[in-house]
Parts: structure tokens; C-alpha cells; sequence
């Protein structure tokens, strides 16, 4: 139990609504969530279709634990064929929508088709409609998310919507819900903007119960909070500095991917790191932190809500950014500042502001950014591409102005909508674009992070840390520490990693509680929740079978082996300065290693053995 | 002793722990709809704040029901809403100043925060100490220390 067993669709081409029963079946086999609606997706669509055409589909998803007492129960997942990769897209968010579907009485959203008109889907419980959105098609996020607050005289509908740089086809456009958490990575935006789709409100007051035994889920559960709470990552650093307490450790092992990965170390690091968020500024003597924040059911509260001194160069006489909003996370803080050399908090929190009022990726957009710099410093870009703006390493300017293009889809910000693969192509440096399978590198450079390297290579959706993130052993130890320059047991670790992370990205909770639990936390609570069984063996198994489904549905979209590769630059260019001094990342001493353990065959294509051993089509998908 | 909830919304993260568990024991379902305590975010600020009842000793919504279905627990000090006299009139969500009682559509009677019989589920599932349950005497008591801590260098401020 604990799903509500009922899956709403939507053909946005017919303009209808149906409702049919969850495929309790495949929830044994995939949970919920990633799981679930990866199996969805493949039984439904061509993985060789058009990411951006009618024929494909974006299914909205939570887990079994979402809308529950659970720490960080309140996630949802978009998925869907990403437009930057051609491979499966999943992206996870947190805020309050997840929860609120939940209420409503949904596990999950199929929208199919594309309308032909802008709407927005209203769900109230048991009632959903596609109303009319060619007013709030041309506005921001925050501006539609104003307006259908006022039309529906609601102030407790959640909304989740994409901002105008999904709609002006910026290929890695996110979904923005509840103003500022958003489903970030790998275009799901874009693909939503694609299908005319401009907004999805909910307002769900039945309720999330079917728990199977409610004793022991509140006892798991409350066990769960406390190992959280006594942890010193989840009980104390992230609270206090977010996600943004990596900032300084990452750039000290020399792992900080700096000016598009040209460096591991960022000399600014500490002027935009989780410490510097609360140290007072010059300019108003306020700091840049105003609150940590939590998602719904969050024990943990990581999220940062911040504010720009007044007198900032980037919201001068603009008092619409002048107050509280989602600030910096880890990854926005050095996608849009180390990578692109830029040191200037406010400055970062402004562009930070902008990926969120217009719907669009910070790492992808600051990847894109740096890439784009790195071809102005070689004469490639100049200032006639830039609109006379100096696009050096460590512009300000250039970071602020960038994100309002990108933000409208205007002049140079419609090439760097592209992405950074696209990008790199089109002005003839492709060997620039610090990208695998097309999806921008997050904040941990895999010279000073060995396992990373192939955790990047592998991941399903391209660069990713959010697939195996071996950070928490090869750093943090957790949960056992692993020597981060060695490539011996890697592989194992990746594997072990990605499973466990995929069967978590299933449960309707947050990844970031993993800082502090494992499995032997998780299972319980699922279990509790769950009819069947939910032991850390079944949940390991789930998640191995998700991660081949998804390595078949790529396989199938026509991406192979081939496709687990990374920049040269990565192989090549050895780390010039910390404990990394000398490396470069030895991506190949790990990766037939990886396809052994895997079950694959050297060419990196699941065997008939290991698709029957987790009961998946023996002759892979769509044959 | 009576105690009284006591709120201090600076300590709260907005994760709705409270709202659940307010529903779960009330309706059995988390359901932060029904919930009795209720969490505005103030995002352009940057602040979220609990509110619910604050059990007034002479209760707007008690004088002004006119079927007595508002009544006093003397063990708690809670004005307890009884379902089962409570005709739905909501006369009494107009009298309360502070908006805390509530019609519900579904039960068709109202419903106001009752201190759960005098162990209130939301102080318990609140990570944060945001909502704590103390003497109803002595409210002001952490922020009379932290007042008087100020007159006194080097000293904790908290207890």
C-alpha cells in the first residue's frame, strides 16, 4: 500500500482526461518514482522518437513514501527522453508539489500527445481539467505561478510550471515548482514546453494513508529522523550551510572543476562557499543567508532562502529581486561561479534568481557559460557574438547578462540555450564541451574523484553526481572511506552506488538523506509502508533492474558503449594544482571492470543472463 | 499544571512535520489539509510561522456557539469541538478573532486544534523546537532568561 493505486493520463493532443489503475504488478518489480515510471515510459514510447515531438511522453511520478510521515517525503520525478541526450531523462524534485499530488489522490501524471494551444493541467482531488494558458504562456515562472494563484482565488494550490526559457526552446529547461525547487537536470522542461504544457496546479485535501502497518511505519520513520538529526553532515552541516558545506572541502582535495574544468581549484572558493552565505556584506552589513528552508517532511531543512543587497550592480532599481528566494546550493554556487571563475556571491544569487524565475538548469547554463568563455578567451567568441560584453573567465557582467538572455531566449542567449555540446559544435571546438552524453559535468572534477570519473561516464542520463555519487565514500567516507586518487574497486563501488541510489530515487524520499542513511534505514520504512516485500536485498534488486531498464531503453534509442566516454581534457590534462597534482582520470582502468561487474558485455550491453536474472525483456528493449 | 503551546517561529524550517502529524492522529491519514496548525511561509521575507488555537480562557467560539458544542477540558484547559452536538452553523469560526476554528466540508461540523488530550502531536513531531509544550504560566520564560542573559556577560542565553 501506501500508493494510492491510481494513475491519471492526459492526451494533450485530444485535450482528455482518464484515470486507470497503478500497475501493481510493476510497482513489486519498481517501486515507484524513477522506477516506476521508467517502466511506464518504455512500455509506452519509441526510445528512438523525437524527444521534442508529439510521440513522446512526460510522466509526473511520486513514490510510496511521498505525502508521508517520512524525513524528506515530499519528492516527485519527472521522466521522459531528454533533449540534450536522446537518452532517458529523470529529474527529481522536492518543494511540495510531490506531496500534493499525493493528496490529491494520484501516484502519477502520463501526459501524452501535445496540445494544440497552451494550457495548464488543474487537478482538485478527483477532478482535473486543461484550461485555457495563452495568457500565462510569455511569463515567467513566478509570474504564472502568481496568476493562476489569483484565478483560482487559492493560495494553497502548488503549482509547477515552466518559465519562458523552456519556452523558447532552451534544451536544458527545467520544471520549476513552488517558486524555487525544481526539476532541474537533463530538459524535462523543455520537453513539457514542447507538448504546450505551461503549467501543472494541484490541490489534493484527501489525504495520504493505506499505510500497511501504521505502528511500525511511524516507528521506522521516527527512528529514520533521529539517525538524521544525530548525524554531524545531515543533522548539522547541512542545516547550517546547505549543500554549499562541499564548497571548501571539494576545492581542498582538489576536486573543484574550475574555468570549464581547465582547474581543480578554485581561488575564490571560500568568497562563494556555504561560509561566506552568512558573513555579513560591505554593501548593507546584512548576509547573502537569510534562512535555511525545508522541503515538505524534511527533518533536514538543507535549503538555502537568500537576499541581494540592494546595491548590487545585478538588482539596481530592480526591487522585484529584491526580496528572499531560493538561494545557492553547491552545484548552482560552482556551475555559476568557479566554473565560470566568477567570485561575486550576489552576483551568482542573481543569476541563481533567474535560473529559477525563468526555469532553467544553473549547472547546465554555467557549464555552458564556462565553455562559452573559454572560446571568448580564444578569439573564438568575441565581443560581435556578446553584444559588447567582456565574456572573460571571471566577468560578473557577463554572468548577469548571460542569464537574462537565456532567461528570454534573446540574442547570444539562444546559443547558449544550446547547451554546451551544441555550443562547442557550433563555433568548431567540440573537444571544449565538458559533457557526457550531452549533459553538462556537475561540481566534482573526476581527476581528484577517480570513481566520479566513471560514475560520469556511466550514468544513464549523462555527467551526473545524483546516479552513484561515490563523493560520500572516496571524501566523506561514507560509509567507508576509499582512497579518491586510486581506481582499484571503483567499479564495484560505482555499481553499488548507482543501485542503491536508484532504488532510493523510487521511495519517494530525498537522495541527500543517504549522507546518513543507508539501505538498512530506508528498507523499514518502505516496508512498513508497503505491501510486499521491502528488505535491503529486494530494494538492491529493484534498483539493479532499474538501472539496466534504463541502460536499455538508451541502448535502444540508439546510444552504445561508446557513449561511456569523458572529455579529453579529463584523460589528458593532468590536475596543476592540490593532492590531485599530476592525475588525470583513469576512466579506463575502471570500465571493463564496470561492464563485468555489471552483467554487460564488453561493448557494454546488458547479457541475456542479467536481463533474465531481474526479469527483463532477454532481448532488451523494443525488439 | 496547565501548559500551552508555545511557538517560536524563528526555528521553523517550513517542513510541515507538525501539519502531518496534527492530521494523523486527528484523521488518521497525513493530510496537512486537515491539519489544525497551520505553517505561512512568508517567502519574500524568508520566514515560515506556525499558528494555531491559543485556547483563550474565555473563548470567542465557545460563548458564541449556540448548541454548547464547545466545551471546556478542564485537565488540558483545551476548548474541545463535540462532533457529534456541533450542527456545522460556523458561527463560531466568524467569532474567533484569530480564524483557528474551521469548517470541514467532509465531516461537516467544525474543527479547532484540541492539544490531543494534552500531548500535542505537533510539539512532539517538530525537528526543530519550533513548537514546544510548557507551562501555561511560564511562556514568556526563555525569553525572560534571554533578557537577563544580556545583563550578564559570558552567560548561555539558553537554559
Amino acid at each position: 500500500m501506501a500508493w494510492t493505486k491510481k494513475v491519471m493520463r492526459v492526451n494533450l493532443t485530444e485535450g482528455t482526461i482518464s484515470e486507470e489503475p497503478l500497475n501493481m504488478e510493476w510497482a513489486n518489480q519498481y517501486l515507484g518514482q524513477r522506477g516506476l515510471a521508467t517502466r511506464y515510459l518504455v512500455e509506452e514510447i519509441d526510445p528512438k522518437c523525437d524527444p521534442l515531438g508529439p510521440e513522446n511522453k512526460m510522466i509526473m511520478t511520486t513514490g510510496p513514501l511521498t505525502g508521508t510521515m517520512a524525513s524528506t517525503g515530499g519528492r516527485y520525478s519527472v521522466v521522459t527522453k531528454g533533449p540534450l541526450t536522446g537518452a532517458i531523462a529523470c529529474s527529481n524534485s522536492g518543494g511540495f508539489m510531490g506531496n500534493e499530488i499525493k493528496n490529491a489522490g494520484w501516484d502519477m501524471i502520463i501526459f501524452e500527445g501535445k496540445s494544440p494551444k497552451p494550457v495548464y493541467l488543474y487537478v482538485e482531488n478527483e477532478k482535473a481539467e486543461l484550461l485555457p494558458a495563452d495568457d500565462l504562456w510569455g511569463k515567467s515562472v513566478w509570474e504564472a505561478d502568481e496568476m493562476i494563484h489569483k484565478k483560482h482565488q487559492d493560495p494553497l494550490i502548488r503549482i509547477a510550471v515552466v518559465g519562458r526559457a523552456a519556452e523558447t526552446g532552451c534544451l536544458y529547461a527545467g520544471i520549476i515548482n513552488d517558486l524555487h525547487r525544481a526539476a532541474g537536470r537533463s530538459g524535462v522542461g523543455t520537453v513539457m514546453a514542447s507538448k504546450n504544457l505551461k503549467a501543472v496546479a494541484v490541490r489534493g485535501t484527501r489525504g495520504v494513508g493505506n499505510i500497511k502497518d501504521p505502528a511500525a511505519f511511524i516507528k521506522a520513520t521516527n527512528e529514520g529522523k533521529k539517525v538524521l538529526s544525530e548525524n554531524a553532515v545531515t543533522g548539522e552541516g547541512l542545516p547550517a550551510l546547505g549543500t554549499q558545506v562541499l564548497m571548501n572541502v571539494i576545492n581542498e582535495v582538489g576536486a573543484m572543476p574550475t574555468r570549464n574544468m581547465r582547474d581543480v581549484q578554485f581561488e575564490g572558493s571560500s568568497r562563494i562557499s556555504g561560509e561566506a552565505m552568512k558573513e555579513p556584506r560591505p554593501g548593507d552589513g546584512r548576509p547573502n543567508l537569510t534562512t535555511n528552508a525545508a522541503c515538505f517532511g524534511c527533518t533536514i531543512a538543507c535549503g538555502r532562502i537568500s537576499t541581494i543587497d540592494q546595491g548590487h550592480f545585478t538588482v539596481e532599481n530592480k526591487p522585484e529581486y529584491w526580496g528572499a528566494s531560493g538561494g545557492l546550493e553547491y552545484e548552482a554556487a560552482w556551475a555559476l561561479g568557479s566554473d565560470c571563475g566568477v567570485d561575486d556571491l550576489d552576483a551568482l544569487t542573481y543569476a541563481n534568481f533567474l535560473c529559477n524565475e525563468d526555469g532553467y538548469d544553473p549547472i547546465s547554463f554555467g557549464s555552458t557559460l564556462a565553455a562559452a568563455m573559454e572560446m571568448y578567451e580564444m578569439g573564438v567568441i568575441t565581443k560581435e557574438h556578446t553584444h559588447g560584453v567582456d565574456f572573460s573567465f571571471g566577468s560578473a557582467e557577463a554572468l548577469a547578462k548571460a542569464a537574462e538572455w537565456v532567461s528570454k531566449g534573446e540574442g547570444f542567449g539562444k546559443d547558449l540555450a544550446l547547451g554546451s555540446k551544441r555550443l562547442c559544435e557550433k563555433y568548431g571546438h567540440p573537444e571544449l564541451s565538458m559533457t557526457v552524453k550531452g549533459l553538462e559535468f556537475p561540481a566534482y572534477d573526476p581527476r581528484g574523484i577517480q570513481g566520479m570519473g566513471l560514475a560520469y561516464a556511466t550514468s544513464n542520463r549523462g555527467a551526473c553526481h545524483l546516479r552513484g555519487y561515490t563523493v560520500a565514500s572516496e571524501i566523506l567516507g561514507i560509509p567507508e572511506k576509499t582512497d579518491p586518487l586510486v581506481t582499484e574497486g571503483k567499479a564495484d563501488l560505482v555499481k553499488a552506488f548507482q543501485d542503491a541510489t536508484a532504488a532510493v530515487d523510487s521511495t519517494g524520499l530525498c537522495v541527500f538523506t543517504t549522507f546518513a542513511w543507508t539501505l538498512e534505514d530506508i528498507s523499514p520504512q518502505v516496508d512498513a509502508a508497503c505491501e510486499g516485500d521491502w528488505s535491503v536485498e529486494k530494494m538492491l534488486e529493484v534498483g539493479e533492474r532499474i538501472w539496466n531498464m534504463e541502460r536499455d531503453f538508451n541502448m535502444a534509442a540508439g546510444l552504445t558503449g561508446k557513449d561511456d566516454y569523458l572529455p579529453k581534457r579529463l584523460l589528458k590534462d593532468a590536475a596543476k594544482t592540490g593532492p590531485a597534482t599530476g592525475k588525470v582520470n583513469n576512466l579506463g582502468e575502471m570500465l571493463p571492470r564496470y561492464y563485468e561487474v555489471r552483467g554487460w558485455t564488453t561493448d557494454g550491453v546488458p547479457t541475456r543472463e542479467t536481463r533474465e536474472r531481474l526479469g527483463l525483456n532477454p532481448d532488451g528493449i523494443g525488439v | 499544571m496547565l501548559r500551552s503551546l508555545q511557538i517560536e517561529p524563528e526555528k521553523c524550517t517550513g517542513c510541515l512535520q507538525c501539519e502531518m502529524a496534527c492530521s494523523y492522529q486527528a484523521e488518521g491519514v497525513f493530510n496537512p489539509a486537515k491539519s489544525r496548525i497551520k505553517i505561512f511561509t512568508f517567502h519574500e521575507e524568508g520566514r515560515f510561522v506556525p499558528y494555531t488555537c491559543t485556547q483563550c480562557s474565555e473563548a470567542w467560539c465557545m460563548h458564541a456557539c449556540p448548541v454548547e458544542a464547545i466545551v471546556i477540558n478542564e485537565a488540558t484547559g483545551a476548548k474541545e469541538v463535540r462532533a457529534d452536538v456541533c450542527v456545522g452553523c460556523k458561527v463560531c469560526t466568524i467569532a474567533c478573532p484569530f480564524g483557528t476554528v474551521n469548517y470541514d466540508q467532509d465531516s461537516k461540523v467544525v474543527y479547532k486544534c484540541d492539544l490531543c488530550g494534552g500531548d500535542p502531536e505537533c510539539a512532539k513531531a517538530c525537528p526543530t523546537q519550533a513548537i514546544t509544550y510548557v507551562d501555561a504560566n511560564h511562556t514568556g520564560l526563555d525569553r525572560m532568561r534571554a533578557h537577563a542573559a544580556k545583563n550578564l556577560p559570558g552567560a548561555s542565553a539558553s537554559a
